[in-house]
């Protein structure tokens, strides 16, 4: 496919390698020549220096014969207009980054009148994502399939569970439940396991379970399971916002620690229930005083990735027992921060970026079986979501029978509401929603999991 | 330096010219030629040193500018090397320095040879050294790059490092499309030059040869007459083609992609074909004396500015009895070229038009000290940075020519011979003046000079830097 990606920020380079990875064609527009050199250079994708909003910048990279324009600039409102321009240049989907709280309130307006595809915000998902961790605080990452009635869970082993030095096909039977073991990650390695890989402590496992059969494994596991009546979250930007603004409705109290004073005066507005404090959060004398030993729970949110780094370190020292969960904007040194306990990592480009290919990936998709959710849980591991259809060869026959791939896994199986975690002998059927976990990318439709 | 992934590519361009070795022999079939097994042989050996240097793709296929660089440096020096094994050891050019030096002038089109006369050799041998004009013409590189599914995307390097002009661009998001389409321009090109010379009357083989010299601007001619004894017609659609292969690709894809317009307004062009209008005239009005009409005049002044421009190098006539100023008038084009992005040599009119921009700004500045002017080329402004290596392309061509000149003339030939030897080689042209004219040849160097105008052909065809990076020790530091 032919796709447009205006701005060259972290977002966009991080599409830009996703979608390039996967065959299609892509220009990158942005004002800024270095940036795109740099981008041009290492990626075999198009570069062109320009104003995204102009019509003529847009038709010089091909607007017309495009499939997709994916706007992603900081400003939300030149993403607006990039995305307004296209469609009228020609007639392809758009796609718009738009974070601003205040146009969120109206995004389906937005939306259905400048005629978009889909919109885009980065913050607003993450904190999704937060307020799930936060209610099932033993997991360190929750990815949600079937309109959210199976989760893909990841979790550490600890030290002295019962996990530890068991082998997978033996778990289900030792602790009683009923769960799929989809990926183990150990230091830099991430591996699909087969029945007869042995578990040890310290390893992230990632599991698909319903919601009542996780709690069951957590607590059989001896995984710390706190409830958390009280967060911390430093800094005050756009994501404390959301995730304060979805914790509204529980009884969990939120304290929010920001810097400049007009930025509180603004939370304090728009979040009256929560305690404003106005402070430098990397000052470790306003952290004690302000509770961070006795929280349940601590959100480093602030705008500097090292900043957020070390005050994770620094409230773990403190205070072991609490959910830690950090926001890290730059994707760079993966492995380094994997290998740190930081609790959660929240990425907000990589969701954004996981949506967008998933809607890519549906856009070339027709008939058979779409793609309604994707993930990419870990590092080259996508968890995918398929509604299937109509019968096709992966359809009516016995698990175990089908060739799959190899580092392949069928996780779920949603028939009509129910979840089925599979052993070899269930079937896929037309109108199920099936979760592949799988190491192979660019997996388009449900068939391409045969051999 | 990924050491394994430059392997891999040299393997694969040497066994490309394994498989093309091979087109020389259905000639020597039709011909009753015996020379089959000596291009048997030569094939064999390279395909046999390409598989020894790399059996599997690397692991790590990251490219970098440096291995972009030495990848396409050492791709031309041993496809030279192998393209000169079947002259040589069929002992149509005994000697290894002459075969190497017909070879390589062969895949660098320049044109240039060292032998006296070319209607005894055997018609395989003549067609796979006018091939080695068409494979070094767009390159052999691209030609890699577009049927080759290397997963890096780094491949840009590579082609940036063989494409000629100041700053190599892609016509699409995808290097491999890119390298696709301008193969197939090339090819149509081609064929309709063969065509057209064909159905004129011209025998099929000496068509065949004649387009390949075209497609690439080299030069070799299949009669000792060069182009001389062909036909007017003959000549005519020569001159033509010439001149197209001398237009930037950029321009025929915007025609294919349906922008006639954007094409037609092609600065460079105009300027390339503004440059041969002038030029031909001047010729023209120079050399009446010489031709029965003022047609003839036209046509081979024609022939000759079009043919030296693109650096092509045929001759119908021996320009080298045409009176000083028309003559100035030639060396002066070898050294201007044809435009960027197509198969001449040279300088190159963009870049001769930036530096011309360059100094009509710069004097500008002296009378108007705080004046700001931005320099443009085809409407947009030039970067600094192009601006910058256009000056350091410039001083380091000047450097080299200006060797190679002092090393040449140890041979002490006259001075004219010397400064257009060197001339008609690093400009990748062919003939030039008085003992390297147009009737003459090469052979009579000494092999110090050969080898010397063996680099020239190099560096001139590859731009310069590829070459000269290659004898540069921190290419090959481990450390960056």
């Amino acid at each position: 496919m032919k796709i447009i990606i205006v701005g060259c920020g972290k977002v966009g380079v991080t599409l830009t390698e996703r979608l390039n990875a996967e065959g299609h064609d892509l220009t990158l527009i942005d004002k800024d020549a270095a940036c795109l050199r740099t981008v041009a250079d290492r990626i075999d994708v198009m570069g062109l220096e320009g104003n995204g909003v102009s019509y003529q910048t847009q038709v010089e990279a091909g607007v017309k014969q495009a499939d997709l324009l994916i706007a992603t600039t900081d400003s939300d409102e030149q993403n607006m207009l990039c995305c307004l321009m296209a469609r009228k240049a020609g007639d392809c989907h758009t796609i718009a980054r738009i974070r601003d709280p205040e146009y969120v309130r109206e995004v389906q307006f937005i939306r259905e009148e400048l005629n978009m595809s889909m919109v885009i915000n980065p913050e607003q998902e993450a904190a999704h994502e937060v307020s799930r961790l936060i209610k099932y605080p033993s997991a360190i990452k929750i990815d949600s399939f079937a309109k959210g009635r199976v989760d893909l869970m990841k979790l550490m082993i600890p030290e002295g569970s019962e996990l530890d030095g068991l082998k997978v096909f033996e778990v289900n039977t030792k602790l009683k439940c009923r769960i799929l073991i989809c990926i183990v990650e150990r230091g830099d390695e991430v591996i699909i396991p087969g029945g007869d890989f042995e578990l040890k402590a310290g390893d992230k496992l990632s599991i698909t379970a319903d919601h009542k059969q996780a709690q069951d494994f957590f607590k059989k596991a001896h995984v710390p399971a706190n409830t958390i009546k009280s967060i911390l979250l430093i800094g005050g930007g756009k994501m404390t916002y959301y995730v304060a603004k979805l914790l509204e409705e529980t009884n969990i109290s939120v304290k929010i620690i920001e810097r400049e004073f007009a930025t509180c005066q603004k939370l304090s507005e728009m979040l009256p229930k929560a305690m404003i404090i106005h402070g430098d959060g990397t000052d470790q004398q306003l952290l004690l005083d302000e509770g961070i030993e006795q929280c349940d729970a601590i959100a480093t949110f602030t705008g500097i990735d090292e900043e957020n780094i070390m005050l994770s370190l620094y409230a773990h020292s403190l205070n072991p027992k609490a959910k830690m969960i950090t926001k890290i904007n730059r994707i760079g040194f993966d492995n380094v921060i994997r290998s740190m306990d930081l609790g959660s990592v929240i990425n907000p480009q990589l969701i954004s970026a996981d949506r967008i290919v998933t809607y890519v990936r549906a856009m070339q998709n027709s008939v058979g079986s779409n793609i309604e959710t994707l993930f990419q849980v870990a590092e080259g591991v996508e968890a995918l979501e398929f509604r299937v259809g109509s019968d096709s060869a992966v359809t009516d026959i016995e698990l175990q029978q089908l060739m799959l791939k190899q580092n392949l896994l069928v996780a779920c199986i949603n028939r009509m509401g129910k979840i089925i975690i599979p052993n070899g002998q269930d079937h896929i059927q037309k109108g199920d929603t099936v979760i592949v976990v799988t190491t192979h990318s660019g997996l388009n439709d449900l068939k391409d999991i045969l051999k | 330096m990924n050491r394994k992934m430059v392997f891999y590519i040299l393997s694969w361009v040497l066994r490309i010219e394994a498989i093309l070795m091979l087109l020389p022999i259905i000639t020597a079939v039709i011909y009753k030629e015996h020379d089959i097994l000596y291009f048997l042989a030569s094939a064999a050996g390279c395909a046999l040193f390409a598989f020894l240097i790399s059996l599997r793709k690397p692991k790590d296929m990251k490219l970098y500018t440096r291995e972009g660089f030495v990848s396409v440096a050492l791709s031309w020096v041993l496809l030279s090397f192998f393209g000169c094994l079947p002259f040589f050891i069929s002992g149509q050019i005994p000697n290894l320095v002459d075969a190497l030096f017909e070879t390589v002038s062969g895949f660098t089109t320049t044109g240039a040879s060292i032998l006296s006369e070319v209607e005894s050799m055997p018609h395989c041998m003549l067609l796979w050294r006018s091939f080695t004009h068409w494979i070094g013409g767009m390159g052999i590189l691209v030609f890699v790059l577009a049927i080759l599914p290397m997963a890096g995307a780094d491949n840009i390097h590579i082609m940036r490092a063989e494409s000629p002009g100041p700053s190599v661009g892609k016509l699409v998001p995808k290097v491999r499309s890119t390298a696709k389409i301008l193969y197939s321009i090339y090819l149509i090109l081609t064929f309709t030059e063969f065509v057209l010379l064909a159905v004129g009357g011209m025998p099929v083989f000496d068509a065949i040869c004649i387009s390949f010299g075209t497609a690439g601007t080299g030069g070799f001619a299949v009669t000792n007459a060069g182009l001389g004894g062909y036909t007017v017609y003959q000549q005519a659609v020569t001159s033509i083609f010439m001149i197209l292969f001398g237009v930037n690709f950029n321009v025929y894809f915007l025609f294919y992609a349906r922008k006639p317009k954007d094409a037609l307004k092609s600065e460079e062009a105009r300027a390339y074909l503004l440059i041969i209008l002038a030029a031909t005239l001047l010729i023209t009005w120079n050399v009446r004396g010489y031709f029965a009409t003022i047609f003839e005049s036209f046509h081979h002044s024609l022939f000759q500015v079009a043919s030296i421009i693109t650096t092509t190098g045929f001759a119908t006539q021996d320009f080298d009895l045409w009176p000083s100023f028309s003559k100035a008038i030639l060396v002066f084009l070898m050294f201007v070229g044809a435009c960027a992005g197509s198969t001449g040599g040279g300088i190159k009119v963009s870049r001769i038009s930036i530096l011309f921009k360059t100094v009509m700004k710069e004097m500008a500045s002296m009378i108007h000290p705080n004046s700001v002017k931005i320099i443009k080329m085809e409407g947009k402004p030039i970067e600094h940075n192009v601006l910058r290596s256009i000056n350091t392309y410039l001083a380091t061509f000047i450097m080299i020519f200006v060797a190679s000149i002092f090393i040449v003339s140890f041979d002490d030939f006259d001075l004219e011979t010397t400064f257009t030897a060197v001339a008609a080689t690093f400009n990748n042209i062919g003939p030039g003046l008085s003992a390297v004219g147009p009737t003459r040849n090469f052979g009579d160097f000494s092999i110090l000079s050969k080898c010397v105008l063996i680099f020239d052909m190099l560096a001139g065809r590859l731009e310069l830097f590829p070459i000269v990076l290659l004898f540069s020790p921190r290419t090959w530091r481990k450390q960056l």
